[in-house]
């Protein structure tokens, strides 16, 4: 606890998280609460089920479907990027969605819901089984496509001047390829779901790469997407850009699902 | 678990393990940043865990372009041969009721690594300390009965202050006392863990509030130094008190990015 200039008692923030309260929670908790914690824990898994049927899939996915090339995106502007630049053919057939919820979880069906809203599907491409395909698991190549706001980006100039978007690169040790931009100088970090792929992939030394957009627009934008066109010339896309006609399309499509809300609506 | 960087996992039999504690003001990570950087300590491995929030970044102690661009994640072990040490350092925060689980996987990769002793480097809020504990010294040491028989006449020599007990329930004098460490984050379990499984485990703490700790980081390394005596000052002056800790590269930017001009 501190106390304000102005005499209140308050507690006194701290960096390193709650633990102190944890730990006095944990000593009186009874075996009921345990128990609500572990089924909570269970709802809170991952499963991957075959959207169009709505069953489990056995086995892992990879062992499956194991892949030289298995590209991810996460959040919305990734996604667009992929599925506008990589995926407008239609060679791309769906193997396996993610069903998963959490005390976040705004979606009330994960079944139905359009490209850039939160989900997870995984596709592979029907015209070359290397892609998501038949190639061993050891020869696999992860490329991570994501997002951050530009505000996150630690320079010693102000952000507000800095050229948005622009693309920054992490890569594993194993990934020998170069990137297609700068790689992400200190002290910047990366962190959620791109940072636990890209950490697995470190430790059990598999080649995997990020590409981080900062952008100063979180929503769907085409700034955005366009920001992630020059990974299109590195070796795990270049067989897969295919042709333009339905590009933009697509893109108009996916960037203006959003709809316009203001106080009066 | 521990996963090594290349095929072979190296041998760490006697070797002392320093460590640090995610606790107020991050004292004892960036305790371990000064000593991985100073000491030029080679990367051994990692500690795969999903206990801590994941992240990575760029080499955090570069010196130069070559050695930049390797990849860090949030737990990752150290090693200087010469010295028998190794170093533990941890990134990130504890997800949610994994702190536990976390402090019994470390011990058990102690105990089953064959590291002699473990050293935590921690800190505890000022903010609760006593009136005989703000005019003292703002550090304190604890040893595990089993780290005592071994180290406790050097400590004494070094006019060392043991960390106090106070009331187990803070509110009432007359509760029982016993050891708390607020803010501490997992060092007070580490400690009780490592009494019951009779390892040797010191903790060396400094009382800090949050705010730019690296005066505090110093402080703690300094301390932690007057022991293992891990470099010597720079110069043959008695006097002198700086010793040459090498500040990490990634230690810029620690309040953030530039200011824009506008501004003024």
């Amino acid at each position: 606890m501190a106390a304000t200039f102005f005499g209140e008692v308050v507690r006194a923030p701290c960096r390193a998280g709650t633990e102190d309260e944890e730990e006095e929670e944990e000593a009186r908790e009874t075996s009921e609460d345990t128990e609500v914690r572990r089924q909570l824990a269970q709802k809170r898994e991952v499963q991957l089920l075959r959207r169009q049927t709505e069953t489990t899939l056995d086995g892992s996915l990879l062992e499956n479907h194991p892949c030289s090339k298995f590209i991810i995106a996460i959040g919305n502007n990734a996604v667009a990027f992929l599925s506008s630049f990589v995926m407008n053919s239609g060679g791309w057939e769906e193997v396996g969605c993610t069903k998963l919820w959490n005390e976040w979880c705004r979606a009330a069906d994960s079944l139905h819901l359009c490209p850039t809203d939160a989900l997870c599907v995984f596709y592979q491409l029907k015209s070359d089984p290397s892609v998501f395909g038949s190639s061993p698991r050891k020869n696999m190549q992860i490329t991570i496509l994501t997002c951050r706001h530009v505000t996150d980006y630690k320079t010693s100039e102000s952000t507000g001047s800095l050229p948005t978007p622009f693309l920054r690169a992490l890569k594993t040790q194993h990934f020998k390829d170069s990137a297609c931009c700068s790689l992400l100088e200190q002290p910047n970090i990366a962190h959620g779901l791109p940072a636990a792929v890209l950490s697995y992939c470190q430790v059990w030394k598999i080649p995997a790469v990020l590409y981080l957009c900062y952008t100063d627009v979180m929503k769907p934008d085409i700034v955005t997407i366009e920001a992630f066109k020059p990974i299109l010339s590195s070796m795990s896309f270049k067989d897969l850009v295919t042709a333009v006609p339905r590009r933009s399309e697509i893109l108009k499509k996916l960037t203006s699902s959003e709809t316009q809300s203001n106080i009066y609506t | 678990m521990f996963v090594p960087c290349g095929e072979s996992v190296p041998d760490l039999t006697g070797f002392t393990l320093l460590m640090p504690a995610v606790s107020v003001g991050n004292v004892g990570q960036l305790a371990m940043d000064l000593i991985i950087s100073t000491l030029d300590m080679s990367k051994i491995g990692y500690f795969y865990t999903d206990c801590l929030v994941p992240m990575v970044g760029n080499n955090p102690y570069a010196t130069a372009e070559e050695n930049s661009t390797e990849l860090s994640i949030n737990a990752e072990v150290y090693s200087l041969p010469s010295r028998k040490l190794v170093a533990l350092q941890l990134r990130s925060i504890f997800i949610k009721y994994k702190a536990r689980p976390f402090c019994e996987k470390l011990l058990s990769w102690v105990k089953s690594s064959h590291c002699s002793r473990v050293i935590v480097l921690s800190s505890s809020h000022s903010s609760h300390c006593n009136d005989l504990q703000l005019r003292s010294t703002p550090f304190r040491y604890l040893l595990t009965p089993s780290m005592q028989k071994g180290v406790l006449n050097k400590i004494k020599s070094l006019n060392w202050e043991e960390m106090e007990k106070s009331p187990c329930i803070p509110q009432m004098n007359d509760s029982e006392l016993c050891i708390r460490i607020p803010g501490g984050g997992i060092t007070k379990a580490l400690y009780d863990e490592s009494c019951s499984k009779e390892i040797q485990m010191a903790i060396l703490l400094k009382f800090v509030s949050e705010g730019d700790n690296i005066p505090d980081a110093l402080g703690l390394v300094g301390y932690l130094n007057e022991w293992l005596q891990i470099i010597k000052p720079c110069s043959e002056d008695p006097t002198a008190s700086a010793l040459p800790w090498k500040l990490p590269s990634s230690w810029r930017l620690l309040f953030g990015s530039g200011l824009p001009p506008a501004l003024f």
